[in-house]
Parts: C-alpha cells; structure tokens; sequence
C-alpha cells in the first residue's frame, strides 16, 4: 500500500488511526465488561451504609487517594505488611474504584479494623501526635464541620440506578442516619471497614 | 472466560501482531530499491524535496524482531484469551512461590522461636531482633518506636499494666485485643458538677498531686458511687477489665485537674486491635517475648 493513499484520504486515515489505537482496548478492557470472576461481589460484600458512602466522599473530597493506594498487590513484601492481596470482586460497588496510583503514604486496602477509631480521629487531628515522623497533613476541619446529608438520598438512589444493591428502605433512611454527624465520624467509618470482608491475613 | 470471549482477544491480538509483519513488508515491497535517493516524494516547497527511502535495514529487522518476540511472548505466557502459556505464570502462583521460598527461609527459624515460652524469648538476641522489626512495623504507629506509648495509647516499657504484664496477658492481649470502655462519669451518670470537681480532686489525692484537700474529702463519696466498681475502693484499678490503678501516678490521658476533669465528663474508648490473623502466631509469640523484654 502506498502511504500516498492513506495520508490524502482523510477519512481512511480516520478509520485507520481508530482501528489502531482500539486494539489494545478491545483485547484487553472490553471482554472484563463481560467476565464474571471481575464483575461478581466477593462474598459477603455489603454496599457501603450511608453514612460510609458519605465519609467516602469525603476521603475524594480530601485527596487521600492521591497519597494513599488502595490496592495490595500479589507480592509477598506486600501481603505481609497489608494482609491478602486485592481481588476484583471487592470492588464491585466502588464507583469510581480508589486504587490510585501513589504511595506517598502507606497503601488503605486493608486498613479497616488495624487501628482503633480513637487512634484514626487523633491522627487525622493531627498525625505528628502519633506519628512523629509523618508527613500526612492535618485534617482539623473534620470535626468542626457536620456532613451535608441534603443530597444523601441521591446519592445511594444514583448507585442503585448503576447496579449497587440498595434497597428502597435504605434510599429513605439514608439522610437521617447521617444527619447531625461529623465528618470525621464519616470518614472513620469509612475507614474502618476498608477491606474487612477478605480479613485473613493469607 | 468463555470461548466467544477468548477467541476475540486470540484474533485481535495475533491481528495485531501478523498486522504489523505485514505492514512492514507491504510498506517496504512498494518501494523500488533501485536509484532510491533519486526518487522523491514529488512535492517541492522552497526547493526543499522530501525523499521516500525505505527503512535502513537494521531498522527493519528491529521491526520484525519485535514481532518474533511478541510471538514467543504469547506461546509462553497468557495473552490469548484461555490459552495459559507454556510457563503456566499466573501472577497468584507467582505469589505462592515468592511465599513458600520464604516459609522455607525463614519457616524453621519461626517454628523454633514460635514454641519458645516467652520469658526465654526476652533473652534470645536474635528473637529480639526480629521482635524489634515486627514492633516496628505492627505496633509502633500507636505505641511509638521507643514503645514508650503517649496519650491514649500505653507505655510498654514501664512495669505498670493495664490489662496484666504476664506473659499469658501479653499473649492474651496480642492475640484478641482489648477494648478499654469508661463510661462518662462513671456507674453515676446524675453527677452533678460539683461533684464531678469533687471527685478529681479525689482522684488527684490519690498520687498526691495538688489539690482542693476541701474537695477531696467530698469527693470519696463520689467515687464510692461512680468509680469503685471498676477502679476499686482504694483506686488501684482491676486488670481484669482495663481499670488503671489511679495512685501510681502514671497516666495514660494525662495528669492534670482539666485533662483528669474530662475523663470523668465525657469517658474514654480506645481499643487494642485484635493481631490474630493479622500476624502468625510465631510471630505474636515472638512480639510477646519483646514486649515482656522492654519492662523485665
């Protein structure tokens, strides 16, 4: 083929430059949309409550997945600081998923239950308190600030549209569970049940 | 993966790759190699022509190099739908095997310090050396790297304990955790203010710290109310159930009348999270040994 024919016909260039830039797409993406093991929730995971969701947002809201990861890799020197390597299943109802890709600070995964609540409101008051030698910012606005619970409902009744298995119940419950909070009750809730249903360590 | 699915990725990846093989010989066929530099593109800006070479031939055969390679790649590793390679990789067995060379490594060496009692433990220089590494890296996040503790969270090298310093409570307390739960004022939630500051003067009469001597002496009523039942009648605490001993002067929320004032308000919750399945048990075994070792 002459490329003379292909750089003078605009519209087969088109054609062409799509047709080559989809491959990798079309082979490795668009058959995941379709395959089980990646799109069935691990057993025994719940939607997030609502008042999870909430301090979800609040983690996007604060850039935590910019510094933290929350993906464990199969390799040992990461399964034996984090616990059981990451699997797709559980991240089924996450929309957007929060791997990220940076560990400025150490990877989320699996931090649920690892630290006590009151140890996780202390560090995000302040983490030089606990930790002398991080560099994590302060977050102090948490617990001033209450979580808006105005667009809660909303927020679960999106995800339902998109798959997430909330109930009707929990849709009309959802703005008063979370009325009155504080942020930082969110987002520790949020935290704290990060990567529990896979719990064993191996 | 079912056999639609695998045979999509099996054309558009060897498409991809025989697409490539092709493109290179289509591309190169159509040029005539001879007088090659006297031909040009046919255009002319300036008097500046292009020529249509074709591609020196090292270039060429790095092309197609890649192309072979890409070949091999897939026979041996998986990269056409269910087809599993040559290799049988997975990135699951690659983990098992990184997992099991190091249970080889280092399985024995757990194995023998995982059946040691732990006051022996606290004497073996080598476990303490693999017991100061797992401290640091599971427990120094709240206890600090000196394991010295701070508010909130115990200091492990003094010999005072919250939940016992035997090695059956180290154990017990790495193992299951432990929840610390006073609740706010105590078993006497009608405490008035009044008595409240009553009862911390009381509290502070305890270690002999400063205090309203006035107060004080109201305060033993109170406390016999709200405090003795976990704190006990002299305030010596109970490590049954976590009660710090209020008269040794060591204190895990701070000594003063306003830090001991809002205990008593508001209570305090902290937990010791549960290790079990988190470490092995070798290595709980070893991390009780360290932790016996800072204090004995």
């Amino acid at each position: 083929m002459k490329h003379e024919i292909v750089e003078k016909n605009i519209g087969l260039m088109i054609v062409l430059i799509i047709l080559t830039i989809s491959g990798g797409f079309l082979a490795e993406v668009v058959p995941l949309f379709f395959l089980k093991s990646v799109n069935e929730p691990v057993e025994g995971l719940e939607p997030l409550s609502a008042l999870e969701l909430e301090g979800r947002d609040i983690y996007i809201r604060e850039g935590c997945h910019v510094c933290h990861t929350q993906q464990i890799r199969p390799f040992r020197a990461e399964t034996e600081r984090y616990g059981h390597y990451s699997v797709a299943g559980e991240f089924v109802y996450d929309r957007p998923f929060l791997w990220g890709s940076k560990r400025t600070g150490p990877d989320l995964a699996r931090v649920g239950g690892r630290y006590s609540d009151a140890w996780q409101r202390q560090h995000l008051y302040n983490p030089r308190s606990v930790v002398p030698e991080s560099n994590m910012p302060a977050f102090p606005w948490l617990f001033e600030d209450q979580v808006d619970h105005t667009e809660t409902a909303a927020k679960l009744e999106t995800l339902q549209t998109l798959g997430v298995p909330y109930t009707d119940e929990q849709i009309a419950n959802a703005s008063a569970q979370v009325e009155g909070k504080f942020e930082i009750e969110a987002l520790v809730a949020y935290l704290q049940q990060l990567g529990t249903v896979l719990s064993e360590k191996r | 993966m079912s056999t639609f699915w695998s045979i999509w990725i099996s054309v558009i990846v060897l498409g991809t790759v025989f697409g490539c093989w092709w493109l290179l010989y289509a591309t190169r066929k159509s040029q005539t190699t001879d007088s090659e530099t006297d031909r040009t593109m046919g255009h002319s800006f300036d008097g500046i022509e292009e020529y249509d070479n074709p591609l020196p031939k090292w270039w060429f055969y790095l092309f197609l190099a890649t192309c072979i390679f890409a070949l091999g790649y897939l026979a041996l590793y998986p990269g056409l739908g269910n087809y599993k390679g040559l290799l049988g990789w997975t990135s699951t067995n690659q983990w098992e095997a990184e997992v099991a060379a190091a249970e080889e490594k280092y399985g024995e060496i757990y194995a023998e310090f995982g059946q040691m009692p732990v006051p022996q433990l606290a004497e073996n220089s080598d476990a303490m050396k693999i017991g100061q590494r797992l401290f640091a890296n599971n427990c120094s996040v709240c206890h600090g790297s000196a394991a010295r503790g701070q508010v909130g969270f115990p200091n492990l090298t003094d010999d005072d304990w919250l939940w016992g310093g035997t090695p059956e409570a180290i154990l017990s307390t790495l193992h299951n955790g432990r929840m610390g739960n006073m609740p706010a004022k105590g078993t006497m939630p009608s405490m008035t203010n009044e008595q409240v500051d009553q009862v911390v003067n009381y509290v502070l009469s305890f270690s002999g710290r400063e205090q309203d001597a006035e107060a004080a002496k109201a305060g033993k009523q109170v406390f016999a109310q709200a405090c003795v039942a976990c704190h006990g009648q002299d305030g010596k605490g109970n490590q049954a159930m976590g009660a710090p001993n209020l008269t040794d002067n060591t204190w895990l929320y701070g000594s003063t009348y306003d830090w001991i004032k809002e205990t008593v308000m508001n209570g305090r919750q902290n937990q010791m999270p549960a290790q079990s399945g988190r470490l092995s048990e070798d290595q709980i075994q070893i991390l009780a040994g360290y932790v016996y070792s800072l204090s004995n």
